[in-house]
């Protein structure tokens, strides 16, 4: 109890100078939070770097939770990748496994048709309507890395959002609080 | 200075900090394995060869695979998925792979197989140029790690041809 009693005090003693020195602090943080994403970005040229794998259709390989490190490059896609794709009229992109491959001769243009490992069958189903292979321009990076678990911690905060605005309240306390 | 917050938050991150140390070693320690895998692939059979009503090829075949893949595995190796994919060129398309058999290969004692198999995908082509088309085939795998990066590389093998006619 003597750390929340100290800790009320210490918000009762604020005076402005302080308030404005912890207001840059927590400034700091979220910009450094952002200018990392931003370079991550930068670095391996996918619009989202990382990605939390939200369903069992990879598995036993990437289970819910699990984490994935996107690269995309100018290489093109072939059989065997794992690639993170968006499909027209779906928000949350998938990630799944490239089974075939049709390049054209003249354009160089690719045709790719995927499917998730623990799937039974190929993913036409997911596709939009009428859709049978998937274009450079729906893919938004291959699989290069994986971190297990690590997910979870987006996963529960956006199911939960109390136990976000929780842990966002807790960590704005602990920085407003804080003696350097 | 010495809080219970000031000491937890210590705590906890020197506990992350040497848990993604040993996660990044023990994703680097993949590269000490220099991995010598085999495979063969024999076509037993071309079961059927027909031209689908909408014009596209469709062949059936009848493979044997024959692989060891146990050097691939290392301490980090949470599984390896295989596939045989056929590799070959038509007048349309300057590269066309067709996954036609996988499989997920959880531990080392399963490494070193023979199998008996008919494709498990079909092998369709994008338009009717498969009479008589010399064509390869790829073992691909995939060391999907327990943490860290993956390896994907493959064998090809080269020399297939399909009959000059449907059957």
């Amino acid at each position: 109890m003597g750390w929340i009693g100290e800790s009320i005090e210490s918000i009762k003693s604020l005076q402005i100078r302080q308030v404005l020195t912890q207001g840059v602090s927590l400034g700091m943080i979220v910009t450094s939070a952002l200018i990392i994403w931003k370079a991550l970005m930068c670095i391996t040229g996918s619009e989202s770097p990382v990605v939390v794998v939200l369903s069992g259709s990879m598995e036993p390989g990437f289970k819910r939770g699990d984490i994935l490190f996107l690269h995309m490059s100018k290489d093109p896609i072939r059989a065997g990748e794992i690639v993170v794709f968006n499909v027209d009229g779906r928000e949350i992109p998938i990630v799944h496994r490239v089974i075939k491959v049709h390049e054209r001769q003249d354009t160089g243009e690719v045709e790719v048709l995927t499917k998730g490992d623990n799937n039974y069958g190929d993913d036409r189903l997911l596709y939009a309507q009428g859709q049978l292979w998937l274009k450079r321009q729906h893919i938004m990076g291959r699989a290069v890395g994986f971190l297990p678990y690590v997910g979870w911690v987006t996963i529960i905060m956006t199911e939960k959002p109390i136990i976000k605005y929780i842990l966002i309240g807790a960590l704005g306390l602990l920085v407003i609080t804080s003696k350097d | 200075m010495h809080s219970f917050g000031y000491r937890a938050n210590a705590l906890l991150t020197f506990a992350v900090t040497i848990l993604a140390l040993m996660c990044t070693i023990g994703s680097l320690s993949d590269n000490l394995n220099t991995p010598s895998p085999s495979a063969q692939i024999e076509i037993l059979n071309i079961n059927w060869f027909q031209k689908q009503p909408h014009g596209n090829d469709e062949v059936s075949l009848t493979l044997n695979i024959t692989a060891d893949l146990q050097s691939l595995f290392t301490w980090n190796t949470k599984q390896l998925f295989i596939f045989v994919a056929a590799e070959y060129e038509t007048p349309k398309n300057a590269l066309n792979q067709v996954s036609l058999w996988d499989a997920i290969i959880p531990a080392k004692e399963f490494a070193k197989f023979s199998i008996h198999t008919s494709n498990k995908y079909r092998f369709i082509d994008q338009g009717h140029s498969l009479r008589g088309k010399e064509f390869n085939l790829t073992l691909h795998w995939h060391v999907m790690p327990k943490t860290g990066k993956m390896f994907a590389n493959k064998i090809v093998m080269s020399g297939y041809r399909l009959p000059e006619d449907y059957r």
